[in-house]
């Protein structure tokens, strides 16, 4: 018995020794870091660039570090104009597409009704369409009800394809909740609204806030709906892509990383919310 | 009450002051799929303030859609809800003056077990003070004391159980109305809490109406039972009124185990019955009513109340002969399972009062004997 467990036990001390044995049990490990560091790598690339003391139109080669750009963030009013109107948008979009998705997501997840199976559709359509498709055909759409592009046509157009993707995930949050939740509110007494405020609203709240954080991020780096609904007003990505023929100024490295900084700072936020929460 | 109120209202001027619940002719119909299922084929119950009061069926036979209807999540197809001798019927659910204990309890998991107690009273309008003390009191009485910050997930499902209890009588409501509230506990648990129910209703003096599918439940704690199947109330009654004289077939199934021994009647009395069994065997049975010679009739008599022996037991009115087929032994009592001179199967439980050997093996013939007065005709027998 005692010789059969020592066999036994030789074979991983000699799969240790052999390179190959070394890397099969710690494949995965390595695949891992991989994938991270080709996740991350080019944004590592946009937060250093950020700091580069480069000297020519072009930031494309490491010159030294400099914290001036930080000083000058706003030294290029386009730029800052550009920016504002994008943080502007992607926040009315947050706002009105998380509202009417969350809406759409309750109506879906709870309810029953005529039109239930043509709405879904149409929403996967809108999340399955793709972007150029979408932004000719509103393009199209708003030249033809002659509305002046601009501001509210990018405004309209974020908010159109961003609502799809909050009622989906409202949908799913709303699909995990028990029903006699809201039964047993209404039971103890509390009205249609009051239920909602006091239970639903409670309950659904990460899925809302999940669906409104994801339309922010779509529409505050949405180039190819934009680029075709903006008319003569300039966002942040159209500044820079505008800017590429001569020459991106470190600043857009800047405010990339700064807009970087505040979706991780975010998402960590959430993270421990959720986390005490579920304590 | 005055007679004025009573006088819209059929029901008899007692039971409008009197009874905390009654339903006249309730009928629940849905539309499923473009046809209608009938969840709910008239009922009429009266249940009394502080009644503990069961409603008994298996899935399907409209039990929780009545209990619905009574708090209010359903509004009847026809018929009417009656709280306290008022009509309801049409009021919504955070209108009424019943609250609920749901199934899978419910709790708000985003709400401190105070919070959730407390949810009702705030509702109200209760004032700060008052709610505090009350929520207390409450958490007191299902001893919960000093769990009040705890959120539901971080307690176990008894007390969990507790908790949704708590936040429902916190309101003192005019009945409590309780959805399978034990199904998702264990055994154990479930039979502690079944004494527990039992303690709580009698301290805070309120009506309970409680539906359940498990027939021990219901017989353990009842005052009264209602058996429900297929959408109507097939046997209303105590406890031991059902289990001893059942209505019908399906109650003598449905509670207990039952005997059926089906035979031709011979003679025909003012209260009882002979009827011929298998080759030439006599049965006594008590019946309401005189039947035709050679009408088949079909009676049931419980396990417990057979007296098996291996000799004849003298000149009893009910004995018939068969062999053992098998004998299970249970500890606190022994099962036989006897095939009759006619070829039904008969279960016979005996208490295991002595620790002397089995009265038979398997194969053995034996005589079956019982009082006439344990024995029901089937349907014939009016509950006394």
């Amino acid at each position: 018995m005692s010789t059969r467990t020592a066999e036994r036990a030789a074979p991983p001390a000699a799969r240790r020794r052999s390179p190959l044995g070394f890397l099969r049990g710690r494949s995965l490990h390595i695949y891992t870091w991989l994938v991270i560091a080709w996740l991350l790598l080019p944004i590592c690339v946009m937060i250093l660039f950020g700091f580069n003391d480069t000297q020519s139109r072009y930031n494309t080669k490491w010159q030294g570090f400099t914290f001036k750009w930080y000083g000058e963030l706003f030294a290029i009013d386009e730029l800052t104009t550009a920016l504002i109107n994008s943080l502007l948008i992607a926040l009315l979009t947050m706002l009105i597409a998380g509202t009417l998705g969350t809406l759409i997501g309750l109506a879906l997840g709870r309810y029953r009704f005529r039109g239930a199976g043509p709405l879904n559709l149409v929403m996967f359509a809108a999340i399955a369409c793709a972007e150029i498709v979408m932004g000719a055909s509103l393009l199209s759409m708003f030249v033809t009800l002659s509305a002046p592009l601009g501001f509210w046509t990018i405004l309209i157009a974020h908010v159109m394809f961003s609502v799809s993707f909050v009622a989906v995930t409202v949908r799913a949050r709303v699909l995990t909740l028990d029903p006699a939740l809201e039964e047993a509110a209404r039971d103890l007494g509390a009205g249609p609204l009051t239920t909602f405020r006091l239970v639903t609203f409670p309950m659904i709240f990460p899925g809302v806030m999940a669906g409104s954080l994801l339309a922010f991020a779509l529409s505050i780096d949405d180039f190819v709906i934009t680029n075709f609904t903006a008319g003569g007003t300039v966002t942040f990505p159209l500044w820079i892509w505008g800017s590429t023929r001569v020459g991106t100024p470190p600043q857009v490295n800047v405010m990339g990383t700064l807009i970087f900084a505040v979706g991780v700072l975010l998402a960590i936020g959430l993270r421990l919310i959720a986390r005490r929460r579920a304590a | 009450m005055p007679m004025t109120e009573t006088a819209d209202a059929p029901a008899p001027a007692a039971a409008a002051t009197l009874s905390a619940i009654e339903l006249i002719g309730v009928v629940k119909t849905y539309q499923s799929r473009g046809e209608a299922v009938h969840a709910v084929k008239g009922i009429d119950l009266t249940i009394a303030q502080g009644e503990f009061f069961s409603l008994l069926g298996p899935s399907g036979c409209g039990k929780t859609t009545t209990m619905r209807v009574i708090a209010g999540f359903e509004e009847p197809t026809a018929g009417e809800v009656c709280l306290q001798g008022k009509n309801v019927t049409g009021v919504p659910a955070n209108k009424r003056d019943v609250n609920m204990v749901f199934q899978s309890y419910a709790l708000f998991p985003h709400m401190s077990v105070f919070e959730n107690v407390a949810f009702g009273l705030r509702r109200k309008g209760v004032e700060k003070a008052e709610v505090t003390r009350r929520t207390a009191e409450m958490l007191e009485i299902v001893d919960l004391a000093g769990r009040e910050k705890r959120r539901p997930k971080q307690l176990s499902g008894g007390q969990q159980q507790r908790v949704a209890l708590a936040r429902a009588l916190v309101n003192r409501p005019r009945a409590l109305l309780l959805d399978e509230p034990l199904g998702a506990l264990d055994l154990k648990l479930r039979q502690a809490m079944q004494v527990e129910l039992k303690r709580i209703q009698r301290e805070v003096g309120i009506t309970f109406v409680y539906v359940t599918h498990d027939q021990g439940e219901a017989l353990a704690m009842s005052d009264r039972i209602a058996v429900m199947n297929d959408g109507v109330i097939e046997q209303l009654g105590s406890p031991r009124e059902i289990y001893e004289h059942p209505a019908s077939k399906f109650v003598a199934g449905f509670i207990g185990t039952s005997n059926l021994l089906t035979g031709t009647v011979a003679e025909s009395g003012a209260d009882t019955a002979v009827i011929r069994y298998g080759a030439d065997e006599r049965i006594t049975v008590p019946v309401r009513g005189v039947f035709a010679e050679g009408a088949e009739l079909e009676l049931t008599v419980r396990p417990e109340k057979i007296d098996l022996r291996l000799e004849a037991p003298g000149n009893g009115a009910c004995q018939i002969t068969g062999t053992v087929t098998e004998v299970v032994y249970l500890g606190t009592s022994t099962n036989y399972n006897v095939r009759t001179s006619a070829g039904a199967d008969v279960v016979v439980f005996t208490q295991n009062a002595s620790s002397a050997d089995d009265i038979a093996v398997r194969g053995d013939s034996v005589w079956l004997s019982w009082e006439p007065e344990h024995s029901y005709a089937i349907g014939t027998e009016a509950a006394p």
